[in-house]
């Protein structure tokens, strides 16, 4: 029999009913809050401001890049915008960014449970990045840094400029990783609900689960590197500075054994919204469920063996060389997999082209430019002419911009309803993800070409035969710029004034959209029911509310709900 | 022998290529056909006439020329996996864009339609299949990685010395040059230290790179395959002036060029001649003679001007201030580039005479 609710109550609108927003109010009910909604928005405010306070930097550097003399930067200035727009970006805003922001507020949901297991450590979390990228700033007003984001030594042990602040800041923010992993690791190991095993989770969580190892395991690798180097320009003890029988090289080992499987927390969260919008936005189980459940753990665990591809010009030996060559191309596979699987799941689907589907299709194209590029540099003799040339750069901004900052403004379209319970505008969200795109590739494509032309990286003035391809990258960058300002002003706007919405507006069937728009405090006020989270059947609209209501929902006498497995109650 | 036939066969074209491309430049789209050798693609030396050192090559759209015998098939296997690339990506997109028109919901396709949400036979072929292409790659990367790394028996070797911002080369009879010489066909091994950070010795034209790291020597080698002008790179960020790290690379075509180029003898030269070359040689990176600001200050006008330090007081830049700056440069610090100079000391490095010679180069910048 069906479950007799108030469907108003439990799956309308909320916005004037009781829900996360108005559950108290004043600064500091936010301020100490424990809720993992508002910590999840709070995030979300943060990484947003770091996004546009890095995004200023980069469009600084491209306006300077316009021609190949000076323009109005010098080359020290230069240097220490690269390094910032760098360090923030991917320490204060992509890495935080999916999990943090998205992930606080949806994983509890996605479980049907209150919060996550530790709310207190998550509102550590929060507070050690707003210290962290504190330090961050701090080192602007303190003479600037301009080492890079990689901190590599020795030149970072001699430079005058504020290395000691910024450690310290990318450590705090190191911590503020961990702390997020862990809570998420122990929320899916302790927290799902019976009858939702491992294999009936939704694939965000897989994702989000394999990137807690990943923050767990290497982050703190990235602190003791960032202590030995404190301690090396403090003290002078001999680790990292060859003038006193340390290794130069040996840094770089300690450094990428962190930021490569890095590179997996940044863009696995990604593949993991990208996993749903596309099986919610096409009304279509997702295909190969388990391929992409596994090929997750595999990037993740395959990603720990590859740090040495960033060092194959360092003077490593020729033998590991070789073998990181070949463990990266290992890792090839299991991304090759998960778009083959996405592309599988909108066969035969009924695809809506709503601006979450827009954004996750965008994601596959620039997402497949970005690992196909990786093949390149993969490959040894061709990554001895590319590595630390424009080509790199183009690479990793294409899966890190065009695959992480495309999926989590994919994932924020998807979500917002739920998080505000208020649409947006679909054309203007339209507009501003084909600006984002067209913008996007504008920037990058060209440095593909200027990389393998010989065009190094971190050069604040070049040879003027690469001037044209700086020019298309420059004007790309304000068209990318511009994409991004209107989406989060096309969401700033509807969170405040968009038509009110109710619980599920797309039909899908993971638990989180089982509530209110927005959530009540409590996330659900009765038992959700468990389903599959890509079995859109499940859900069936109800005309009152004009929004999607799991059947066991429905009135009994309207539709004949079927028997009810015993472990779905 | 066969190098020769090439080198011969280059020259032959070598006026034609230049004309071409031009024109190869314009249209941005000339294509190398896969499998090409130097002879047929890398076309002729553009040896570019003296009085015009800077002349570009353009090569085909993807990479400058190609100037070392491993450059082909660097670039042989970049096009390899670019078309493999470009194939999969087509794929890709074409399955995308059709699945989105043909399925997408519109009156009379409300629903999705029935299909399978797994088929493990597909899928395991559609991970493995792919992995033999990445197989291939690997080991075609490799060998070529071998080829760039293992140096000839009885290269001719060349030492270079690497600081913020400069290059210094050394040739076996112990020429100093600003410039790095090569003769063509000719295999070179470079030997190489670095007096401070990072750096990384980078020619695009020879599709060869590596990193100089303080504290070890690294090693690397290359055939020019082609006689000119090419442009050498720090890859790997230094400081300031990285993006000014950069020197020409000649190529010559016999050893008597190379000689005449790389001899340098004091005594044929007036002082300030000498001054000059050690200022290109030690200095450039840092100290520009046209007024702009490097990392240090201009040469331009320098000398008998008066310059405040950080401590505030006025100084003459006469030769006992120039001695002292080079000598012991943390002694007086120009106003501006405190609190510690970046310039390292020249002791040892420079004799008295040498030091005379760049006081009347100097001199000379008005
Ligand atoms: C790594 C960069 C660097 C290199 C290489 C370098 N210098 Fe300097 N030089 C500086 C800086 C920075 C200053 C300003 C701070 C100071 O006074 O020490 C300076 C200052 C000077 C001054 C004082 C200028 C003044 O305005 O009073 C002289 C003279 C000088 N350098 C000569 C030389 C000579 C000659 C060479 C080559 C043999 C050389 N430098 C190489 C960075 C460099
Ligand atoms: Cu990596
Ligand atoms: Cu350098």
């Amino acid at each position: 029999m069906g479950i007799a609710v108030d469907r108003t109550k439990t799956f309308g609108n909320a916005i004037d009913g009781d829900n996360y927003l108005n559950a108290s109010s004043g600064i500091k009910s936010w301020m100490f809050t424990l809720d993992h909604k508002r910590i999840g928005v709070m995030y979300l405010i943060g990484v947003t401001f770091a996004l546009f306070l890095a995004g200023i930097f980069a469009l600084v550097l491209r306006s300077e890049l316009f021609t190949a003399n000076k323009m109005f930067l010098t080359e020290a200035q230069y240097n220490q915008m690269f390094t910032l727009h760098g360090a923030v970006m991917v320490f204060a805003f992509i890495i935080p960014s999916i999990p943090a922001a998205l992930g606080n507020f949806v994983l509890p949901m996605m479980l049907g449970v209150k919060d996550v297991a530790f709310p207190r450590l998550n509102l550590c979390s929060f507070y050690l990045w707003v210290i962290g990228t504190l330090f961050l700033m701090l080192t602007l007003m303190m003479g600037g840094l301009d080492t890079g984001w990689t901190f590599y030594t020795p030149y970072s042990l001699k430079t005058n400029t504020g290395v000691i602040f910024a450690t310290f800041g990318a450590f705090v923010l190191g911590f503020s990783s961990i702390f997020t992993g862990l809570n998420f690791l122990v929320t899916i190991n302790t927290m799902r609900p019976p009858g939702m095993t491992w294999f009936k989770m939704p694939l965000f969580l897989w994702s989000l689960y394999a990137t807690s190892i990943i923050q767990i395991l290497a982050t703190p690798v990235l602190g003791i590197t960032l202590l030995l180097l404190l301690a090396e320009r403090i003290m002078q003890i001999g680790i990292f500075n060859p003038a006193y029988g340390g290794d130069p090289v040996l840094f770089q080992h300690f450094f990428w054994f962190y930021s490569h499987p890095a590179v997996y927390i940044m863009i696995l969260p990604g593949m993991g919204v990208i996993s749903e919008l596309i099986s919610v936005h096409s009304r279509k189980k997702i295909f190969g469920y388990s391929f992409i459940a596994f090929s997750s753990v595999a990037i993740a665990l395959l990603g720990f063996l590859v740090w040495g591809h960033h060092m194959f010009t360092s003077g490593q030996s020729a033998l590991v060389t070789i073998i990181f060559s070949a463990i990266t191309f290992t890792v090839a596979v299991p991304s090759a997999v998960k778009v083959f699987n996405w592309l599988a799941t909108m066969y035969k689907g009924c695809i809506s082209l709503t601006t979450p589907m827009c954004y996750a299709l965008s994601f596959i194209f620039l997402f497949g430019i970005g690992g196909l590029t990786g093949l390149f540099l993969g490959t040894l003799s061709t990554d001895i002419h590319l590595h630390d040339t424009y080509f790199v750069v183009a690479h990793f901004h294409f899966v890190m911009v065009g695959g992480t900052l495309t999926a989590l403004l994919g994932g924020l379209f998807h979500w917002w309803p739920k998080m505000f319970g208020r649409m947006y505008n679909e054309f203007v969200g339209r507009i501003g993800c084909f600006l984002v795109f067209a913008g996007f590739n504008l920037t990058f494509f060209p440095q593909f070409v200027m990389g393998s032309r010989g065009m190094p990286r971190r050069y604040a003035r070049y040879d003027p035969e690469f001037e044209i391809f700086h020019q298309w990258s420059t004007f790309g960058a304000f068209v990318l710029g511009i994409g991004i300002l209107i989406s989060f002003v096309c969401l700033a706007y509807a969170a405040f004034k968009g038509p009110r919405c109710a619980g599920n507006p797309w039909g899908a069937s993971s638990l989180e959209w089982q509530s209110s728009s927005p959530p009540d405090f409590h996330n659900f006020v009765h038992n959700v029911a468990l389903c599959d989270p890509y079995d859109f059947s499940t859900q069936e609209l109800d005309e009152e509310l004009d929004t999607f209501v799991h059947r066991e929902f429905m009135e009994p006498e309207e539709k004949p709900v079927p028997e009810v497995e015993p472990q779905h109650t | 022998m066969v190098n020769q036939l090439f080198s011969l066969i280059a020259q032959a074209t070598g006026g034609q290529e230049k004309t071409e491309q031009a024109g190869a430049d314009k249209s941005a789209g000339a294509e190398v056909p896969l499998g090409s050798t130097p002879a047929d693609s890398a076309g002729g030396p553009t040896a570019p006439a003296p009085s015009d050192p800077y002349e570009y090559s353009y090569g085909d759209y993807w990479f400058p020329e190609r100037a070392s015998d491993f450059a082909a098939e660097v670039d042989w296997l970049f096009y390899f996996i670019f078309w493999v690339c470009v194939i999969f990506f087509a794929i890709i997109v074409a399955v995308m864009v059709g699945f989105v028109i043909k399925y997408r919901k519109r009156p009379g396709h409300m629903a999705p339609l029935p299909s399978p949400s797994h088929n493990t036979k597909l899928e395991i072929l559609w991970s493995v299949l792919p992995s033999f292409l990445l197989v291939f790659m690997f080991v075609a990367g490799a060998s070529g990685y071998f080829k760039q790394r293992i140096v000839p028996e009885g290269a001719y070797e060349t030492h270079i010395e690497a600081s913020q911002f400069n290059w210094q080369f050394t040739t076996e009879r112990g020429d100093i040059t600003e410039d790095l010489h090569m003769v063509v066909n000719e295999p070179f091994k470079l030997t190489m230290e670095s007096r401070d950070v990072l750096h990384s010795w980078f020619v695009p034209a020879f599709r060869q790179k590596m990193d100089v790291v303080p504290g070890r020597y690294s090693e690397v080698w290359v055939k020019p395959t082609k006689i000119g002008i090419f442009r050498l790179y720090c890859a790997e960020y230094c400081g300031d002036g990285h993006s000014l790290m950069k020197r020409n690379v000649i190529v010559h075509e016999s050893w008597d060029d190379f000689n005449k180029a790389t001899i340098w003898k004091d005594e044929e030269h007036t002082p300030e001649e000498n001054g000059q070359r050690l200022y290109k040689i030690n200095c450039a990176g840092c100290h520009s003679i046209d007024g702009s600001v490097k990392t240090g200050p201009s040469f331009l006008g320098k000398y008998g001007s008066d310059e405040p330090l950080t401590t505030g007081a006025m100084q003459t830049v006469d030769d006992n201030y120039i001695i002292s700056s080079i000598l012991e440069p943390q002694k007086d610090i120009v106003e501006g580039y405190g609190p510690r100079s970046q310039m390292p000391t020249f002791k040892g490095k420079l004799s008295p005479k040498q030091i005379r010679y760049i006081i009347a180069y100097m001199k000379t910048l008005k």
